[in-house]
């Protein structure tokens, strides 16, 4: 169990080190910056689309630590180091998608309220846009260490790992969008589902793919 | 602390739909090193990865008692941290405290380059730093593949003197080398020769 919280505490500090921390956050605060200039200042039909628009943010943001997820330490035969010692990578998995958690979670969430001033979000819109992303972030992180080990080691894996991941994102986009109406408290159990069920399956399947990347 | 044991029984290896070798037995105890020789491709890699764990077999089975340490091509060690910190990532990991971290580094004389980071390290320094990982694991079955690679003479020295000490606590060294080692009393097993 030791060895848990020092995997993740080493994957933590690199994801600052390799800056994949600010470059989700930076991506969704210019989102929010630019969706206005596109768009038009316009309060009401900002307030209107706002919340979507930053759900869409937080999906393509999920995108760009992508490539620092697995391959650096694939590269580096960090993997096959823990495996020798017998750390199944199914585990190492897991570790990573908490680790990754930790470092897009609450910062993208922390960046929510700046942006939705910038769209004119109400507060009861931000609060249930922070409860969304809250519950549908896990999900997202355990779907960006999945895709992250699938296409490490792949040429152009970016391009393929947005092809991969965003289709498989749509339901927390749906559920996500839902859960900003006034009546959408049912959609919050629907995205806490989801995120969910890409935890369960994220760490098997890229666990899988850590190992197929041995053959 | 229980002394290792590795056994190979009938190993036999298939890379790309390619036979890369077959029937390698062998039985080590404590103290024991053996030598894997043979041609670029022959599948020295894949013999210690098999051993290791990474790769299938596909044929035979390897029977170990202790731990296992891997040297391979890849130092395995963050690019952008400092070697001590890179190498003190796996003695937390194994378990071990600063002190076995830094004797590996005397071992392989590298201490001068503790805070430097592992990707400044010239080829021969980063080799040095992944025998120290090795030193540090403390494990009983040391394998290592190409462990001369990018070694000056010194370095080599440094080498030998280390699995030296390893063996005479009791400790097992399977290294796959197509250049002799300053290995003592040592069996060999050639693969890939027709």
């Amino acid at each position: 169990m030791n060895q848990f919280f020092i995997l993740i505490i080493r994957d933590v500090r690199l994801a600052f080190g390799r800056g994949g921390v600010w470059l989700p956050l930076i991506f969704f605060l210019l989102v929010a910056t630019l969706y206005p200039f596109g768009v038009g200042p316009d309060g009401p039909l900002l307030a209107k689309t706002g919340g979507g628009v930053l759900w869409i943010a937080a999906l393509l943001a999920s995108l760009l630590p992508i490539d620092r997820l697995i391959a650096p330490d694939a590269e580096a035969g960090i993997f096959d180091q823990f495996a020798v010692r017998g750390i199944s990578d199914e585990w190492i998995a897991s570790g990573r998608v908490i680790a990754h958690w930790l470092t897009f979670g609450p910062p993208l969430m922390l960046a929510a309220v700046p942006a939705a001033g910038l769209l004119r979000l109400s507060g009861d819109t931000l609060m249930r846009l922070e409860f969304g992303l809250l519950l549908g972030t896990p999900g997202l992180a355990a779907l960006s260490v999945m895709v992250a080990a699938l296409t490490a080691g792949l040429r152009g894996a970016g391009a393929l790992a947005g092809l991969l991941l965003l289709p498989l994102a749509i339901p927390l986009l749906i559920f996500g969008a839902g859960s900003l109406e006034p009546a959408g408290a049912s959609a919050f159990k629907l995205i806490a589902a989801c995120s969910m069920f890409l935890l369960a399956v994220a760490p098997f399947a890229a666990g899988a793919a850590i190992r197929a990347m041995r053959e | 602390m229980p002394l290792g044991q590795l056994t190979l029984e009938n190993l036999a290896c298939v890379r790309g739909g390619r036979l890369l070798f077959k029937d390698i037995s062998c039985a080590l105890g404590p103290g024991d090193a053996t030598l894997v020789r043979g041609p670029n491709g022959a599948g020295k890699s894949s013999l210690l990865r098999i051993i290791a764990g990474l790769l299938k077999p596909y044929a035979g089975a390897v029977v170990y008692q202790g731990s296992l340490a891997l040297a391979d091509e890849a130092h395995a060690l963050d690019p952008r941290q400092p070697l001590c910190k890179a190498l003190a990532f796996w003695a937390a990991i194994d378990g071990s405290d600063g002190d076995t971290v830094n004797e590996a580094m005397g071992a392989m004389r590298i201490n001068h380059l503790a805070t430097v980071p592992v990707r400044m390290l010239s080829t021969g320094q980063k080799k040095r730093a992944t025998l120290a990982r090795i030193i540090a694991t403390r494990a009983d079955i040391w394998l290592l593949d190409e462990p001369s690679n990018g070694l000056d003479k010194e370095s080599l020295t440094l080498l030998d003197a280390a699995m030296a000490i390893h063996r005479v606590r009791g400790g097992i060294i399977m290294a796959a080398s197509h250049q002799p080692l300053g290995l003592s009393d040592v069996k060999t097993i050639a693969i890939g020769e027709g």
